[in-house]
């Protein structure tokens, strides 16, 4: 059982793929225990995306608009998206807070997996996760509505998404730090950048609508140049080309968010230890 | 089956054996030294707080100001024995046990784990430890097979490995392999820190930290415990730090013990040593290790020309 020499070549033949996926594959293992709570946030994923669409029917028949079919497509694919990107940043920033909870902290982190891998086997399962969830709640609420979807460019929505994804990755990573500097308050301090990212990156209404001092904030918040992508691809059509600007933007977020997020995070960890701050047992 | 085992698991160990050689990188002598632990202090309150940035809670004056926790705190676990920590609630053991697995970074001194620095070489030392805490920490809603699954596969170990190692282990501990499908919720106390051993044994530490790895089990499953523990010390090459509060436990398992009081070491040695200490010419017969344990970290702590007499250098 004890063998030094197997133990010493550890990280380099382990192959990295493997310790990411264990990540991958126990939050999916914990996900299947938690049916029951996936199934609440589906149903309230598809009750939000229709609460928030009919609102556009709403204006039609208050005669506000003429034809609400635009804002429908609007509201429907902002609420789709921020689904989405909740669900990637619940799923990343719960990192530290739910091993607190589940007392595991201690065991996850003494384990010789660098937390880099640790972090993006975290990432990859909140995207696999998020894209289930958004995918359902689109295929039950889309019959609600009878929305022309016969422009959409369906590879630029994934292409953007899938750049996008790393940004708001990087995102979740961050504020996954928090609960590491503060146990207590961590988690809830994290819930409330999500919503400034909710206000500031025109979920439900373009930035432009935003007084200018919070308009600033709108461009460096990813989640507006996600949304925008989004948008052009499946309401104007936009192709690659036209949108490789909001890739670039996009892919700009995902090379400083990502690296910078698991950096800050390595300098909280090495806070926490100092000063005993990952939950003690015993 | 038994013979089948344990011949599979001496070829194991002959293969480890081997490939510790074809390690050029690290020198015998290295693997010869465990653990150094050279003055290590570690205090908990002083230095820098984020929470101290909140501004509800700034205002609160209830910071209480700096424990010092450990204080010069040196010793040397020699390769293959086990080294029995003792000491009084409160003391400072699992701080200590915490700074020796990475969890937690001392103010002062300095521990080495195989040669490794337990600060600046976290990973390497991180590979090739594991512990058990005194909690039995696992996700409770997945089953044991899952969470041995998990916490196998991080410390490198491939799942078809792991699915080969864990009904032995599992074996050995007495526990039913059946239950190990059921969510570890169901299963007691007592069941899972079985299963708490059962995972720190399932990466061949070449290290082991127990801290009150028996605590909560049943007199059948202590001497389980207890066999295992024997049984990983005797056939493999494994080194084992352990805590407990079961005086017999110590002197049944532990090749020498420490004994520390206010997060200083107070005495050293094999436990007939400690005993003879303690006796100071009364019958030895009449001195237990709980006598031992009473005398030792019953004194106060300024006590210290008293400390210094029942230091054993051995
Ligand atoms: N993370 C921490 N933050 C603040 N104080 C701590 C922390 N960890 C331990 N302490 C304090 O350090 C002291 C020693 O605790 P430790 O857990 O090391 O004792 P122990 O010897 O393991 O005790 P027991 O036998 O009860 O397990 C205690 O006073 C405890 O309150
Ligand atoms: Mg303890």
């Amino acid at each position: 059982m004890a063998s030094i020499g197997e133990r010493m070549v550890l990280p380099a033949r382990a192959g990295r793929t493997n310790l990411m996926w264990a990540f991958v594959e126990r939050q999916t293992n914990l996900w299947k225990r938690y049916w029951a709570w996936e199934l609440v946030w589906l149903v309230y994923g598809v009750v939000n995306t229709l609460a928030i669409t009919f609102i556009a029917k709403e204006a039609e028949q208050a005669g506000i608009t003429s034809d609400a079919s635009h804002l429908v497509l609007f509201l429907l694919l902002g609420t789709l998206v921020w689904a989405y990107l909740s669900a990637v940043l619940d799923d990343i920033s719960l990192v530290i807070t739910w091993e607190r909870w589940e007392g595991t902290i201690e065991h996850t982190l003494m384990a010789p997996v660098p937390r880099a891998l640790h972090l993006i086997g975290m990432s990859i399962f909140g995207v696999m996760h998020a894209v289930i969830r958004t995918l359902l709640i689109f295929l039950i609420a889309i019959p609600f509505f009878s929305v022309d979807l016969g422009q959409a460019d369906w590879l630029s929505a994934a292409v953007v998404l899938g750049v996008g994804s790393v940004s708001v990755a990087g995102l979740g990573i961050l504020t996954g730090v928090l609960p590491l500097l503060y146990p207590e308050r961590g988690t809830q301090m994290s819930f409330m950048i999500q919503a400034v990212v909710l206000l500031i990156s025109g979920v439900y209404y373009s930035v432009d609508v935003l007084p200018p001092w919070l308009r600033i904030f709108s461009y460096i918040s990813p989640a507006t140049y996600l949304l925008d992508g989004i948008r052009g691809a499946i309401i104007d059509g936009d192709g690659l080309v036209s949108l490789a600007d909001t890739l670039g933007i996009l892919a700009l977020f995902g090379v400083v968010l990502v690296p910078g997020g698991i950096a800050v995070f390595a300098v909280a960890e090495r806070y926490a230890k100092k000063t005993g701050q990952l939950k003690r047992q015993g | 089956m038994i013979e089948v085992e344990t011949s599979e698991e001496v070829a194991d160990a002959a293969l480890s054996r081997q490939a510790s050689m074809l390690d050029g990188g690290r020198s015998e002598e290295m693997y010869a030294n465990p653990l150094t632990a050279d003055d290590v202090s570690k205090q908990f309150g002083g230095g820098p707080d984020f929470g101290r940035l909140l501004p509800w809670k700034r205002s609160e004056n209830g910071h209480k100001g700096p424990v010092q926790v450990l204080q010069g705190v040196s010793f040397e676990i020699r390769r293959g024995e086990i080294f029995g920590l003792i000491g009084a609630n409160g003391s400072g053991k699992s701080t200590l046990i915490r700074i020796f697995s990475t969890l937690l970074l001392p103010d002062g001194g300095e521990v080495r784990i195989f040669g490794y620095d337990a600060v600046d070489e976290s990973s390497e030392v991180r590979a090739l430890i594991n512990r058990v805490s005194a909690d039995p920490s696992f996700f409770r809603n997945m089953s044991t097979l899952e969470n041995l699954l998990f916490f196998g596969r991080v410390y490198g170990l491939s799942p078809t490995e792991i699915k080969r190692r864990v009904p032995v282990i599992l074996g050995r501990l007495g526990f039913e392999v059946e239950k190990a499908r059921e969510p570890m919720s169901h299963l007691s106390r007592g069941q899972q820190q079985k299963i708490a051993v059962a995972r720190s044994f399932l990466t061949s530490p070449v290290l082991m930290l127990l801290d009150e790895p028996t605590t909560g089990l049943d007199p059948r499953s202590k001497r389980d415990v207890q066999a295992f523990i024997r049984q990983v010390q005797a056939e493999h090459d494994a080194t084992i730090l352990l805590t407990t509060h079961d005086m017999q436990e110590a002197e049944l398992l532990c090749d020498r013990i420490s004994f520390i009081a206010g997060g200083r070491i107070v005495a050293e040695g094999t436990p007939l040593e400690l005993r003879e200490r303690v006796a100071r010419g009364r019958s030895l017969d009449a001195i237990t290790m709980e006598t031992v344990f009473m005398e030792l970290t019953g004194k106060s702590i300024e006590e210290d020309e008293e400390r210094e007499e029942v230091m054993v250098h051995g």
